[in-house]
């Protein structure tokens, strides 16, 4: 689409594609060195979207100003769906090598199943809350907004729209896309034994067709899915090539310092273009040519800019953070990297947090400050559940030893 | 452009934060009945100062009048629940009162024209029409909450608004758009920052000054000049906030027909 995407996105992907496909039926493309060792990279930066999706779900308040998406174009729900390809693939991957076809599909199917529950749990908790606010608060003064409850009326409607993952309150997007996603792995898998990179062009060629023929999800009672799946499927899919050996088959074009000027210049550009978001004064600079071009960014059909910022940002951080980075270690960045490895958990526990933290500000009447506290503390209790999990976790590998621990969903990252 | 959510509503927050936590004015029974002092509703010369004009209406006063406002909104430009005199307690009542203090010598008229849970798409195609059968001097447009509402496409709703200007502009009415209230309580079901985002995008690309409910409501709450979270079904405290409303109002329509020069400080 454009010169700086192509420079980026085109080559690493597409350059290769037709020298591996000689290579590929010998060997299967999951064969890497460290197999077995855990990606704390991933952890951790997972564990930070995790964060910084909360973040983003509370109203505007100081720590927002903390959060990517302030910097530049993609954001915190990039890197979540890019690490979930990437695990997934990585788990099930080599649980379809071990055990075949059947049952790794039965394995995804089950996560699936699990993050379907997770959503209606949060939907439950979301009709309790609108349904105390519906029945406690009159003010005339809302009378207009709290046309909201509307939907209360008629739960025979909105709870199966719901079921269907049709109708989805504020902040509760992600799941649906996930589990559409998780539904089509067994799919992405299946073509990613044969051929990757043939996985990898089809999805290119899907993402390609939704913007060239408008494919879309619609939803209830109106719209359509705010994360359009057809289209985001192409950073979860490329998450899952790069596990499929894919980064380590970039890794030289990933090293040149070429890559790293044109991700820097990338950055930078998109760094300044969101300024002009924020300070309108700088609007000026802008040339309008290049404003017509470039509006609007669609995050729902996860514009090309967007994932040309989020591969920038990929290969930035993987250059100047190695996998041994002895950090990775250290105690701070602890709570992150449990975060992270019990993703769906603390996705969950995050969107509910949220929902309480309005809550209680609304309850409260609180200000700035509260606002602030509710931040902070929705944190701590987001490791601190992190680090409960993981303790369990670990005193029930204990007990259970004789077991065979092959294939666990959990092992590369609470389980993609 | 999706979260171009503005220095301004920026800058005040951190202030707020900085002012620490205001004290909240307790909303007792008692208290609304008592004899309340003038509610000292401020309004920062940031939101009002826009560089934008309204030259129909600057003409208008120059020549004396008259002053032909037309309100186009949804039920927030109205006070909700049981009408008791709601009629002239609502902002544009309010503002029609404030704006005949501020010019003694002009006639000044204010029609409403409220399009409950229509969105912004639906009201653009008969802006024109309004225009050509009332002849208003100035169009002030109210959108935005039905749209959050019913979580229309951001897109969608920024190229409606743009229309609608358009046509407000060709149709040869100066233009104020209004944004969506401030509403605690509903912030996590409804979600408003796209849409007052979009709005300010087309006010900026147009010249259109944008009258920005959203962050003086909001900036009157931090201040604890009203407690707008409360569930009390007070249509008293409505009223103060529509009196405050229109007093902004009148005051920015004011600033907007007559942009003021540099500021000494």
């Amino acid at each position: 689409m454009t010169s700086v995407a192509d420079q980026i996105s085109g080559p690493s992907l597409a350059a290769e594609a037709g020298a591996t496909l000689l290579a590929q039926p010998a060997a299967p493309a999951i064969a890497r060195p460290v197999a077995a060792e855990r990606e704390l990279r991933l952890d951790l930066f997972r564990g930070l979207a995790l964060w910084l999706i909360f973040i983003d779900h509370l109203p505007q308040n100081l720590l927002t100003w903390l959060t990517i998406r302030n910097y530049g174009f993609s954001d915190a729900t990039e890197i979540f769906i890019f690490i979930s390809g990437y695990t997934a693939s990585f788990v099930y991957g080599r649980a379809m090598r071990d055990v075949g076809f059947v049952v790794a599909s039965a394995r995804i199917l089950r996560r699936v199943w699990q993050i379907y529950v997770a959503h209606v749990f949060l939907f439950t908790i979301f009709l309790a809350e609108i349904s105390y606010v519906a029945t406690r608060f009159e003010n005339p003064l809302y009378s207009e907004e709290m046309g909201i409850m509307d939907f209360l009326k008629e739960p025979d409607v909105t709870i199966v729209q719901a079921l269907l993952l049709r109708f989805r309150p504020v902040n509760m997007d992600v799941l649906p896309l996930y589990i559409v996603l998780m539904l089509g792995l067994p799919l992405i898998l299946w073509l990613m034994r044969r051929s990757a990179d043939l996985a990898l062009a089809l999805s290119v060629l899907l993402y390609a067709a939704t913007w060239q023929f408008d494919l879309y999800l619609t939803a209830y009672p109106s719209g359509f899915w705010v994360f359009n799946p057809f289209a985001w499927q192409m950073l979860f899919v490329f998450g899952a090539w790069c596990a499929q050996g894919g980064a380590q088959r970039m890794s030289r074009i990933l090293a040149s310092p070429i890559t790293l000027w044109i991700c820097i210049a990338y950055l930078l550009f998109s760094f300044l273009v969101t300024m002009t978001w924020y300070l309108p004064q700088l609007g000026h600079f802008m040339p309008k040519r290049l404003e017509q071009w470039m509006y609007p960014i669609s995050k729902t059909d996860l514009d090309v800019l967007r994932f040309a910022h989020f591969l920038a940002l990929a290969a930035v951080t993987v250059r100047f953070l190695p996998r041994d980075w002895p950090g990775l270690r250290s105690p701070w960045l602890k709570p992150l990297i449990l975060c992270g490895q019990h993703s769906l958990e603390i996705f969950c526990l995050g969107v509910f947090l949220a929902f309480a933290g309005h809550f209680l500000l609304a309850e409260l009447s609180g200000g700035t400050g509260l606002h602030f506290v509710i931040s902070v503390s929705g944190i701590l209790i987001m490791s601190g559940a992190a680090w409960l999990f993981s303790w369990y976790k670990h005193s029930a590998d204990k007990s259970g030893k004789a077991k065979a621990t092959g294939g666990n969903a959990d092992m590369a990252g609470g389980g993609a | 452009m999706k979260f171009v959510s503005g220095a301004i509503l920026s800058v005040s927050v951190l202030a707020g934060f900085l002012a620490a936590v205001p004290a909240r004015a307790e909303e007792t029974p008692a208290a609304s009945a008592a004899p309340a002092a003038p509610v000292p509703c401020e309004v920062p010369d940031y939101l009002l100062t826009g560089e934008t004009a309204l030259p129909k209406v600057a003409e208008a006063i120059k020549a004396g009048g008259p002053l032909n406002i037309l309100v186009v909104g949804s039920r927030s430009s109205t006070i909700g629940g049981p009408a008791n005199g709601a009629e002239t307690a609502a902002y544009p009542g309010q503002m029609q009162a404030a704006l005949k203090t501020e010019l003694p010598s002009i006639q000044v008229n204010v029609s409403v024209e409220i399009q409950a849970k229509k969105t912004a798409e639906e009201v653009a195609t008969g802006l024109a029409k309004l225009v050509e059968t009332k002849k208003p001097t100035l169009v002030i447009w109210q959108t935005g909450t039905v749209d959050a509402m019913r979580s229309v496409d951001p897109d969608d709703f920024r190229t409606a608004v743009d229309e609608g200007v358009v046509a407000l502009r060709d149709a040869g009415a100066d233009t104020i758009l209004v944004n969506p209230q401030y509403s605690p309580r509903t912030e996590s079901m409804i979600s408003a920052s796209p849409y007052l985002d979009n709005m300010r995008v087309v006010a900026q690309e147009h010249e259109v000054p944008l009258f920005d409910r959203f962050a003086l409501m909001q900036k009157w709450s931090e201040a604890g000049d009203f407690d707008l979270f409360t569930a009390v079904h007070n249509s008293e405290l409505a009223k103060r906030v529509h009196g405050c409303l229109g007093r902004a109002l009148s005051q920015f329509i004011m600033a907007s027909a007559h942009p003021k020069p540099v500021q000494e400080n």
